[in-house]
C-alpha cells in the first residue's frame, strides 16, 4: 500500500511541476516593431549563408539624391542624401536635430536617431549619409523619420555664412532655406508686452512677455529692408551660457546688430541665431 | 520651434513614465488635522502650476498668492511656473523619491494616478473637504470658498481614483471645432448644430476641387487642408466612445486594439490619402491654417480659442497671412447627433503629504483658496476655459464677462466666450477616460496611432488588415501596453481576472498530493489501531 501511495505522490508531484515548467515553453515571436534602427543600416549583418558560400557581403545599393533631386522630390518620399554635420542640438533619447549642409544646399534632420555617443563624435565638417522622410512643417522642409545614416569618413566641409542682405524679405530667401547666413544692419525693433504695455528688446520664449524664464529660447524682432521679422536664439541650440544668449539679453531697442544663423523656417523665415554683434 | 520641444517633452514623459516604476517610492506618515491653525508658525510653501501662453495667467497666480497671504500672514507661497504638464509630472515623479514635492501642483488626474505609487504622497480630500472648520466652506476658512457641492459634480468626479478624491478640479475645458463657416457655405452646405462626421467628411473631400491652374478653387491658394485635429488621442478616444467602442475598462485592462479602431483608421487613411485630413504633428498648429483661409474644420481645445478666427488676439502668422471669414464655433463632429459625447480636460489641484501638519493644513488652504470666485473669473476670462463651480459661473461678475460677447476682440473676443459657453452648455454630455497607472501611456497610444496611419497613407503604404496589425503591435509594444492594468489608481486588491490554467494545475496537483499524504496517514492509524 505504501508503495502504491508512493508512486501516485510521485506521479502527482510530477504532474503538478510539468505544469509549473509550461510557462518556460517559447512564446509567440512578437512582431518587429517600426523603432528605427540605432546602427546605420549599411552596417546591419548580412544574412547568413553557409559558411563555405560565404563572400563578402554587399551593402544594398544605394542612390543619393543631389541637392536638386531633393528639392523636386514630393513631399512624404523617401530620400536619400549626403551632408556634412554644421551644428546639432537637443540630444535626448537616442535622437537629436542636426543642421546639415553640403556645398549646393541645406538639410535639416529633425530628431536623427543616434545614441550620445555618436551624437558627440557628429561634430561640425562630419560628412554623412542619411536615409529618411522629405517632410513639411509649418512651411520648413526637413528629414524626419530618419531609418539611417552613416558617417562617410575623409571628406570634411564647413559652410561659410551666406550672406542674405539684399534677398533677405522676398521669395528667393526660401531657396536658402536651412542654410548658415549672415545679415548685416538688422535693426532691433520694440517687441511689446500685452500685458504691461511695456517695450522691450526681446521675450522669453513665445508667450508674448517679457517675464524672465529658465530654459527659455529667446524671441527678438530686426527691421531688415524695411520690414520686420523674427529672430530666435534657441536654448537647446546656444544655451544662457552662450556669447549669443548674454547679447541678445543685452541689447535694447534700437540697437543696430550683425548676426549669423541658420534659416529656419516657421510660417516664414525664423532663423536660428547663432552670432550676434552690437555695431 | 515650439514643435521640437512639444515632441521633446512628449519623450520626456514617456521616459518619465517607464521610469517611474523604477523609483522607490517614499512613505508619508497619513495626515492628521490639527485642531486648529497655528498663526505663529512660519511656513513655507511651494505651489507649481503652469501658465499657458498667457501672461494674464501668471498675474493671477501672484495676485492669488498675494491676497492669500494677507489672509495667512504667517504662510509665504513660492510658486514655480512651468510651460509643460508633462514638465511638472516629471519633476514630481522625480521628487518623490526624495520627499521633495511641492505642497500644492498644479496636474492632471492621469499623473496624480503615478504620483499615488508613493505611500501617503498625496493627500486624501474626501474627508478633509468635509470638515465643517477647515473643509470647502467651513467655517475657519478666512475667506469666501466653495462649498463641496457647489463643485460642478462632473468635474469634481474626475478628480476621483479609485472612488476616493485626491485632487479638486481648477479649470476645465473640452474641445471645439472651429468652423470656417464662410467657406461651408460657399461649398453650397449649410452648418447643422452639431457636426456629425459624416458631414466633415463631405464638405473637406468637396472643398479638394482644383481649377485649372492647380490652385484649390475653394480659397485660391496652393494650400488647402479642410480638416486638422491638433490632439489625435483626443480624437481617437472620442470616437470610440461615441461609437461605444473599447478603450480601457476602469481597472485599467486595455481594450482599444478593437475592430472599431481598425474601421475608424480605415476611414482616417481615406481622407488622409485625398489630402482632406491631417494632424498637428505632420502639417502644423490648426489655428495657422485656419486663420489663413487653408483650412475649414479645425479642432482644438477651448483653451485655445483666442488663436482662433481671423479676429483672434493671438496670432502666429503674419497679417498679409490672414484671410476674413465668420468663425463658428461647434461641438467636436458626432457619431450620433442626438447623443453627443465630448471630452471633458482641464487642470486638477493636488496637495502632498508632509510630515507638518500645520504645512499640510495651509497647503490644503491655499487649494481651496485657488476656486474662490477671484481666482476662478480672473482665471477662466483668459481662455476659452469655465470655471469650476458653480458659485463661479453663476457669480455676477462671471455672467456680465458672458454678456458682453463680442464687445472688443480681447477680453470679450466672441469666439472665445462661444468656446467657454460650449462647454457650460454640454457639461453633462462631457466623459473622460479611467485613469490607472499606465493610462497616460494608453492615450499616448491613441493618437500615435492616428499619426502613423496617416503618414503612411501619405507615403502611399497600404493600410490594409496587415498593416493594422502590425501597427496594433508596434504601439502595444513601445507604450507597454501589456505591462499595464489589473489594477486602478488608488485600489488595492482589484479583481487580477481567472487563473492562467498552469497555475490551476501547479496549485491542483500540491492540493492533490496533501489529500494523498493525508489519506496515506489515516490508512496507516487505522492498521495499526486494527492491530
Amino acid at each position: 500500500m505504501k508503495k502504491v501511495l508512493a508512486l501516485l505522490l510521485a506521479v502527482v508531484m510530477i504532474f503538478a511541476l510539468a505544469a509549473c515548467g509550461q510557462s518556460a515553453a517559447p512564446a509567440p515571436t512578437p512582431a518587429a516593431t517600426e523603432a528605427p534602427s540605432e546602427e546605420p543600416a549599411a552596417e546591419a549583418p548580412a544574412e547568413e549563408a553557409p559558411a563555405e558560400e560565404a563572400e563578402p557581403a554587399e551593402a544594398p545599393e544605394v542612390e543619393v539624391m543631389s541637392y536638386a533631386d531633393y528639392v523636386a522630390a514630393d513631399l512624404d518620399t523617401e530620400v536619400t542624401v549626403e551632408t556634412y554635420v554644421q551644428d546639432k542640438q537637443g540630444w535626448w533619447n537616442d535622437q537629436a536635430t542636426f543642421y546639415t549642409q553640403n556645398e549646393d544646399g541645406a538639410f535639416f534632420l529633425y530628431n536623427m536617431p543616434c545614441s550620445q555617443e555618436e551624437y558627440d563624435a557628429l561634430v561640425p565638417g562630419t560628412k554623412i549619409r542619411v536615409t529618411g522622410y522629405k517632410s513639411e512643417w509649418s512651411g520648413e522642409v526637413e528629414i524626419i523619420d530618419i531609418s539611417s545614416f552613416e558617417v562617410i569618413e575623409g571628406d570634411t566641409f564647413v559652410a561659410g555664412p551666406v550672406t542674405l542682405d539684399s534677398i533677405y524679405g522676398t521669395d528667393q530667401l526660401a531657396d536658402f532655406m536651412n542654410q548658415r547666413f549672415s545679415l548685416s544692419d538688422v535693426t532691433i525693433v520694440a517687441k511689446t508686452d500685452e500685458s504691461t504695455g511695456e517695450e522691450l528688446a526681446f521675450f522669453y520664449d513665445w508667450d508674448n512677455s517679457g517675464a524672465e524664464k529658465q530654459d527659455a529660447d529667446l524671441y527678438f524682432d530686426g527691421s531688415v529692408n524695411g520690414e520686420t521679422f523674427t529672430f530666435v536664439v534657441e536654448y537647446y541650440l546656444r544655451g544662457e551660457d552662450s556669447d549669443v544668449y548674454q547679447t541678445v539679453k543685452n541689447l535694447k531697442v534700437g540697437d543696430v546688430i550683425d548676426l549669423e544663423g541658420f534659416l529656419y523656417w516657421y510660417n516664414g523665415p525664423q532663423p536660428h541665431i547663432t552670432a550676434v554683434t552690437v555695431k | 520651434m515650439r514643435r521640437r520641444k512639444l515632441r521633446m517633452l512628449a519623450l520626456l514623459l514617456l521616459a518619465a513614465l517607464l521610469l517611474s516604476g523604477c523609483h522607490g517610492a517614499r512613505e508619508q506618515t497619513a495626515f492628521a488635522l490639527p485642531e486648529t491653525f497655528d498663526d505663529g508658525e512660519q511656513i513655507e510653501l511651494v505651489f507649481w502650476a503652469k501658465n499657458d501662453t498667457n501672461k494674464a495667467q501668471t498675474e493671477i497666480y501672484q495676485k492669488a498668492i498675494r491676497d492669500f497671504e494677507a489672509l495667512y500672514p504667517n504662510v509665504h507661497v513660492s510658486i514655480r511656473l512651468y510651460t509643460d504638464y508633462g514638465k511638472i509630472y516629471n519633476d514630481v515623479i522625480t521628487n518623490i523619491a526624495t520627499d521633495t514635492t511641492p505642497n500644492i501642483c498644479i496636474t492632471y488626474p492621469d499623473h496624480i494616478a503615478t504620483y499615488l505609487s508613493g505611500e501617503n504622497t498625496v493627500l486624501p480630500l474626501e474627508d478633509l473637504s468635509k470638515d465643517p472648520r477647515f473643509g470647502m466652506g467651513g467655517s475657519e476658512l478666512r475667506f469666501d470658498g466653495p462649498r463641496l457641492d457647489e463643485v460642478v459634480p462632473q468635474f469634481l468626479n474626475e478628480c476621483r481614483l479609485g472612488g476616493a478624491l485626491y485632487a479638486l478640479p481648477y479649470m476645465r475645458s473640452t474641445e471645439a471645432c472651429y468652423v470656417n463657416k464662410t467657406f461651408v457655405e460657399k461649398l453650397g452646405y449649410e452648418l447643422p448644430e452639431v457636426l456629425t462626421w459624416d458631414f466633415v467628411w463631405e464638405v473637406s473631400e468637396a472643398a479638394m476641387k482644383k481649377d485649372a491652374s492647380g490652385n484649390f478653387a475653394l480659397n485660391g491658394q496652393k494650400v488647402m487642408i479642410p480638416f486638422i485635429d491638433k490632439s489625435t488621442d483626443n480624437m481617437m478616444i472620442q470616437m470610440l466612445k461615441q461609437k461605444n467602442a473599447g478603450y480601457s475598462t476602469d481597472t485599467g485592462d486595455i481594450l482599444i486594439f478593437n475592430d472599431t479602431t481598425k474601421d475608424i483608421l480605415r476611414t482616417l487613411s481615406v481622407h488622409a490619402a485625398t489630402g482632406a485630413f491631417s494632424t498637428f504633428k505632420i502639417s502644423s498648429y490648426p489655428a495657422n491654417f485656419l486663420n489663413a483661409g487653408q483650412c475649414i474644420f479645425a479642432i482644438d481645445s477651448t483653451a485655445g480659442a483666442t488663436w482662433m478666427g481671423c479676429d483672434a488676439p493671438l496670432l502666429d502668422i503674419s497679417a498679409d497671412q490672414i484671410v476674413r471669414f465668420e468663425t463658428a464655433v461647434l461641438p467636436v463632429p458626432q457619431a450620433d447627433p442626438e447623443h453627443p459625447s465630448m471630452i471633458s480636460q482641464g487642470p486638477s489641484v493636488c496637495v502632498f503629504q508632509k510630515e507638518n501638519p500645520q504645512e499640510v493644513l495651509a497647503a490644503w488652504l491655499f487649494a481651496q483658496y485657488l476656486l474662490t470666485n477671484e481666482v476662478q473669473v480672473a482665471y477662466a476670462e483668459t481662455e476659452g476655459y469655465v470655471p469650476v463651480t458653480r458659485k463661479a459661473q453663476e457669480s455676477g461678475e462671471y455672467q456680465d464677462y458672458l454678456a458682453r460677447r463680442g464687445e472688443d476682440n480681447r477680453e470679450h473676443y466672441a469666439v472665445k466666450i462661444d468656446a467657454s459657453r460650449l462647454l457650460m452648455e454640454n457639461t453633462e454630455y462631457t466623459f473622460v477616460t479611467p485613469v490607472f497607472n499606465g493610462s497616460t501611456s494608453l492615450r499616448d497610444a491613441a493618437g500615435q496611432m492616428i499619426e502613423n496611419v496617416v503618414k503612411s497613407t501619405r507615403r502611399k503604404e497600404k493600410v490594409d488588415d496587415a498593416y493594422l496589425e502590425k501597427l496594433f503591435a508596434d504601439v502595444r509594444a513601445l507604450y507597454r501596453l501589456d505591462q499595464t492594468g489589473g489594477r486602478p489608481a488608488g485600489v488595492s486588491g482589484a479583481d487580477l481576472g481567472p487563473l492562467p490554467t498552469t497555475a490551476v494545475l501547479l496549485l491542483s496537483g500540491i492540493g492533490a498530493a496533501w489529500v494523498l499524504m493525508g489519506l496515506a496517514l489515516l490508512i496507516e492509524r487505522w492498521k495499526k489501531k486494527k492491530r
